[in-house]
């Protein structure tokens, strides 16, 4: 830390998430006089937003896991497939490699996105000041890998549409794919909700 | 308004503006967050980039991705062809979100780029502008490519695998997204005093 910092807002100004143009705060629903964005200090209600968001990804985080996401039916029978099962197909047909990637972007990535918005949104509620570095870096990573999550749509989109052989094998889309979108979705809509400046926004007093 | 200051868009913290040389980046003194940098692009070279991205945006959806062969049986599919399918069967809210984040996303990225671009020095919509950088952040090309070869190990294991055009053009494609999404929009509105040394 290069001592005290002066933030935005503690100036009386704010900047457009658009085009970055820093102009003076005057009143709320303000435009950018460069890009014609509208200008708030913070995002609106973005606590109540990512928390309402969380809750309904963390709801549909249960049939996303419990129900299938690909639904085959071939010569030797019928099969149903969740996201772990076909982890676990990966894993035991000698793929290891991709069975790690895929535990990572669906199982790892989903539930880190869950507990660590949930961590963020309430120390930021109790206006916590400990480990803001740590918590910055956190909600940066959260941003940036949780797209990852949409691989297991595609892989079953893309399977669905190859594999529809009359008589011989077809794949088709379980309950479970709707899911899994809509939490992904659902967690990307709470992490684009939530102001990593609330962070930062209690006091200077600590020296971390 | 003033565009000698820029605040961190993590942490709020303020900051004078410095020009910087070709490739180097800003960042925050608090929280290390990028402020801004100097595109190693310029905007004279996106042009070529997004046109280059277009042309195989269409091949990359107007070919197969892949020829899946069993027991004499051959099967090709296509990115929107899968899409179809997926409604076809019921599956629509899944149909959609593939549309959306493979298709429609990054196609209407492109495009109004390369309105943005043609119209630089001129009027510029902002409103277009706005609209491009609320949507990027949900155009999905690189994540379905790594879903592709994913796909397509799961099915080498059950029939004979063919590699269509398609496949390539979305590698290629991966690649020219990587590098139009690495030009700094905000570069185009600070114009050339804010990125020249």
């Amino acid at each position: 830390m290069t001592g005290p910092v002066l933030s935005a807002r503690e100036a009386g100004l704010v900047a457009c998430p658009y085009c970055g143009l820093v102009c003076r705060h005057s009143r709320a629903g303000f435009c950018c006089p460069r890009c014609g964005g509208v200008l708030h200090p913070r995002k609106a209600d973005s606590l109540s937003r990512s928390c309402a968001f969380l809750m309904a990804a963390a709801i549909l985080y249960v049939p996303a896991n419990l129900l299938p996401v690909m639904e085959t039916s071939s010569l030797f029978g019928a099969e149903k497939d969740t996201i772990l099962s076909g982890i676990v197909y990966f894993w035991t047909s000698g793929s290891q490699g991709l069975a790690g990637l895929i535990f990572c972007v669906s199982i790892l990535v989903p539930m880190l996105k869950l507990g660590a918005l949930s961590m963020l949104t309430w120390s930021v509620h109790r206006r916590s000041r400990r480990n803001r570095h740590q918590r910055a870096t956190l909600f940066r990573i959260i941003e940036q890998v949780g797209r990852w999550s949409m691989l297991d749509v595609f892989v079953v989109a893309l399977m669905v549409g190859l594999v529809h052989f009359r008589g011989l094998a077809v794949i088709e889309a379980g309950p479970g794919a709707a899911a899994f979108g809509a939490v992904v979705v659902l967690t990307m809509l709470a992490a684009r909700s939530f102001d990593p400046r609330l962070i930062w926004d209690c006091g200077d007093e600590d020296h971390d | 308004m003033t565009k000698a200051l820029v605040a961190c868009p993590e942490c709020d913290a303020l900051h004078r503006r410095r020009s910087l040389a070709r490739g180097e980046r800003a960042r925050c003194v608090r929280c290390r967050a990028l402020l801004y940098r100097h595109s190693p692009l310029r905007p004279q070279q996106m042009l070529p980039l997004v046109l280059g991205a277009l042309v195989t945006f269409v091949i990359a959806n107007g070919f197969p991705i892949v020829d899946l062969q069993v027991q004499g049986q051959s099967n090709s599919a296509t990115l929107f062809g899968s899409i179809l399918a997926l409604w076809g069967e019921g599956r629509q809210l899944v149909a959609v979100l593939v549309f959306a984040t493979t298709l429609l996303f990054p196609l209407v990225d492109l495009l109004s780029m390369l309105t943005l671009l043609l119209l630089s020095g001129h009027s510029r919509p902002a409103a277009l502008w706005r609209f491009v950088q609320t949507l990027r952040p949900w155009g999905m090309i690189e994540v379905f490519m790594l879903g592709t070869l994913v796909a397509l190990v799961k099915l080498s294991h059950l029939a004979h695998v063919l590699p269509g055009a398609a496949l390539w053009a979305f590698a290629a494609l991966t690649v020219l997204m990587a590098a139009i999404l690495s030009f700094d929009p905000r570069s185009l509105w600070d114009g050339p005093e804010g990125s020249e040394p």
